[in-house]
């Protein structure tokens, strides 16, 4: 099996729509500026943004855009640099400009305790490896020096993350078309509701399916 | 939008958008009082109960202000059709969740703007069960109101009127009533396969009474279902207290202050409410008023109450019971999902078309309390979030598994949690920006919620596979907040009386989800309106008996 994700709806580009009434001026304005502005690292570290490039390279992998993948770090960035989100918290969670910067630097701290390498050094199943035991909250507590998941439920932490990075991939206009997703509907919206019924402007589905 | 809505208020010097035009700078005069004019109501937020009873108290008469901490919309420029876009139609103010069963805050449960979380609500449009008034004395499970469903039902009509409200000709559950105003929409795709299910598995089903129009309504277009609801309706068909009740409130010469968040109830030497203290364009101002009401919903009501505590009332306003902030609930909303062989796309029409009230009115079960059952469609980031979270998938799974996005379907439910007085909201310790303590939020399901999610899931198992999905998984969630400052016939156990008068200070009032001592198994909004329309009858009788 490939490792290359297929969509069911080739050839169909969300964006096609760009000029017709399924996109008002504020939906234009939104997406416009997520494309062309995409954000500075501004908040982490260096070595703490390259752990985050590479844990969200695992979560939501990209291997069908070579050179040219979403971009889902710098608005992980962008969110700890502006404290956005959805501002609550468990209260055995630190906020999320405590708890992230711990997170990556516990999780590398993880890769260096088992494999002698930081995370960003390990190959793609020994991180997926690691994450896993993350999400399971796994995590070699104690074992790893200066014990750095104290305050931070490890599984925790990944689902943040991992939603996170869900609301960057998914918020953009390339997520949209290789799930068929119809996109922006305003003032058009849609007049074929029924099962297997589409609008002329929705995805078309490829025939062998 | 422009980040200066979110800190410019709109409605001042006179004037106030006009929701209805699709020129930004349109405007509707705005009756404006001055922060010493003691005016006879101040409002703390204009959701489906402070919005409503706003209009109402405006139309008899009264010199009304509604302050609303988030921005005052214009809905057919503001809104993009984008879910990461429309973030800020959400409370995402810092927050702490705890308990045994934290519950997500944010976006699944809270709105911020005028017009509150009515303008991201799914419409859903549904009457209590008339003895859910009385559960504790007709069904053996948990509280009594201090009202009838009687005493409502009048009510009620009101609200469905107003909102236009869209739904089936005959309704399969409750007391026999009117027709609906509107006309039901037809099902979407993936409303039908609800109704397929439902018809296989033996439950009946209906359309859902939908707060949408399926005709015009003034200056307000049908529903084109475009599906973005969840983020805001960019068209006006959705029926939200902003292009509602807050437009009669304005021509009935309420003002409406924007961007105006309420630290504190103020109170005097006679232990009677004063006015309000707000922040606004950058600074505190104090609004006097003969009359307070708060309509902050489940978690910023009883926190303004605790945080407005004085030397008089140490506790917090209107707490002698203690039960300010008590009695927290949500509605259980557990999922079922699967796949289907045909292509449903449920991003288009309202999300929840279809439901069943069945385990609502059918006391044959092994659980006290109810549920309803609704047909579903996610948007892509909250769709992709809930896979990730309920089935653990992440990485290519993940990317693989929501490819088949449009041919997903699914079913959830609105289910009744018992009210319990641990569940509840206090104070932290920490402070948010302007200084006031942030809100801690218990909440724990009992034995019983979990007999009812338990139940609920195989119901929702039965019907989806009837329907012929596949590949079924279940999903947790909560949806809704209701209680926390229970109305009851008992001052020392409740903290307001049937007229959201509260039992400690006579000119301070409440009118919002929070006053719910139950919370049934149907969405909340419509009765929170139609409590509303009886509390604005009330004080207006009240008045004129000299009852104030």
């Amino acid at each position: 099996m490939s490792n290359v994700p297929q969509t069911p709806y080739p050839g169909y580009d969300v964006l096609d729509t760009w000029n017709s009434s399924s996109w008002n001026d504020a939906t234009r304005e939104v997406v416009d500026r997520r494309l062309r502005e995409v954000p500075e690292r501004r908040f982490l570290s260096e070595d703490h943004y390259a752990t985050l490039e590479a844990v969200v390279a695992r979560l939501v992998p990209q291997p069908d855009r070579p050179g040219d993948p979403v971009p889902i770090a710098p608005w992980l960035d962008h969110r700890l640099d502006t404290d956005g989100g959805e501002g609550f918290r468990k209260a055995s969670v630190p906020p999320q400009r405590e708890g992230w910067p711990q997170g990556l630097r516990a999780l590398d701290a993880e890769a260096r305790a088992r494999h002698g390498a930081p995370f960003t050094a390990l190959g793609a199943e020994q991180q997926d490896a690691l994450l896993h035991r993350v999400q399971q909250g796994e995590v070699q507590q104690g074992e790893v020096e200066g014990e750095p998941w104290v305050g931070l439920p490890p599984d925790t932490f990944f689902s943040d993350v991992l939603s996170a990075a869900l609301g960057v991939y998914y918020a953009h206009p390339a997520a949209w078309s290789e799930i068929g997703f119809g996109g922006p509907a305003s003032p058009r919206g849609y007049v074929r509701l029924g099962a297997d019924q589409r609008d002329p402007w929705e995805a078309e589905p490829r025939q062998t399916r | 939008m422009t980040d200066d809505i979110l800190t410019t208020p709109r409605a001042c010097e006179g004037r106030a958008p006009d929701v209805f035009s699709a020129d930004p700078e349109a405007c509707v005069p705005m009756r404006t009082y001055a922060d010493d004019d003691e005016v006879d109501f101040a409002i703390v937020g204009t959701g489906a109960g402070g919005g409503t009873l706003a209009c109402k108290l405006a139309e008899a008469g009264f010199r009304v202000v509604a302050l609303d901490a988030g921005p005052f919309w214009r809905p057919l420029t503001d809104f993009a059709s984008d879910e990461r876009a429309q973030e800020p139609l959400y409370w995402t103010d810092e927050r702490i969740t705890a308990g045994d069963d934290p519950i997500e805050l944010g976006s699944n449960n809270s709105g911020r703007g005028v017009g509150g979380s009515t303008l991201h609500f799914t419409m859903v449009s549904l009457r209590f069960r008339p003895e859910w008034f009385q559960s504790r004395s007709r069904l053996g499970y948990a509280l009594d109101w201090p009202l009838a469903y009687d005493d409502l039902a009048p009510y009620y009509t009101e609200a469905e009127d107003a909102l236009k409200i869209s739904g089936p000709v005959r309704y399969p559950w409750g007391p026999p009533r009117r027709r609906y105003p509107y006309r039901p929409h037809e099902p979407s795709a993936s409303g039908l396969v609800l109704a397929r299910g439902c018809e296989r598995a033996g439950y009946a089903w209906a359309s859902v009474p939908l707060a949408t129009l399926s005709a015009p309504h003034g200056r307000a277009h049908p529903c084109v279902y475009r599906g973005f609801c969840a983020a805001g309706c960019s068209t006006n068909a959705k029926q939200s207290v902003l292009v509602t009740w807050i437009p009669r409130a304005l021509a009935a010469g309420a003002e409406i202050r924007d961007l105006a968040f309420v630290g504190q109830v103020e109170t005097g030497g006679d232990g009677r409410a004063t006015g309000v203290v707000y922040h606004r364009d950058g600074a505190w101002h104090r609004q006097r008023a003969r009359h307070v009401v708060v309509a902050g919903y489940s978690i910023e009501t009883p926190r303004l109450l605790l945080n407005s505590a004085t030397g008089a009332f140490p506790d917090g306003l209107a707490n002698s019971s203690g039960l300010v902030g008590a009695g927290l609930m949500v509605h259980a909303n557990d999922g079922v999902y699967g796949t289907m062989d045909e292509e449903i796309r449920w991003y288009k029409g309202p999300p929840v078309m279809t439901l069943s009230e069945h385990w609502n009115y059918c006391d044959d079960k092994d659980f006290p309390g109810g549920y309803a059952f609704m047909s579903q469609g996610p948007l892509p980031i909250a769709w992709a979030q809930s896979v990730a979270q309920n089935r653990g998938l992440w990485g290519l799974d993940l990317r693989r598994y929501l490819m088949d996005y449009n041919r997903m379907a699914g079913l959830k439910i609105v289910g009744e949690v018992e009210p319990q007085d641990a569940n509840r909201v206090e104070l932290a310790d920490a402070e948010d920006a302007l200084g006031l303590r942030i809100p801690r939020v218990s909440f724990s399901y009992s034995a019983n919620d979990r007999r009812l999610k338990a139940h609920a899931r195989r119901t929702m198992r039965e019907t989806l596979s009837a329907a012929g999905a596949r590949d079924l998984w279940e999903a947790d969630g909560t949806a809704h907040l209701m209680g926390g400052c229970r109305m009851g016939s008992d001052p020392a156990t409740s903290v307001t009386n049937a007229d959201g008068r509260t039992w400690d200070v006579p000119n301070l009032w409440i009118c919002d989800g929070s006053l719910f001592p139950t919370g049934g198994g149907v969405n909340p909004s419509l009765t929170i309106q139609a409590l509303a329309c009886r509390i604005g009858d009330r004080i207006t009788t009240m008045a004129h008996r000299g009852e104030l």
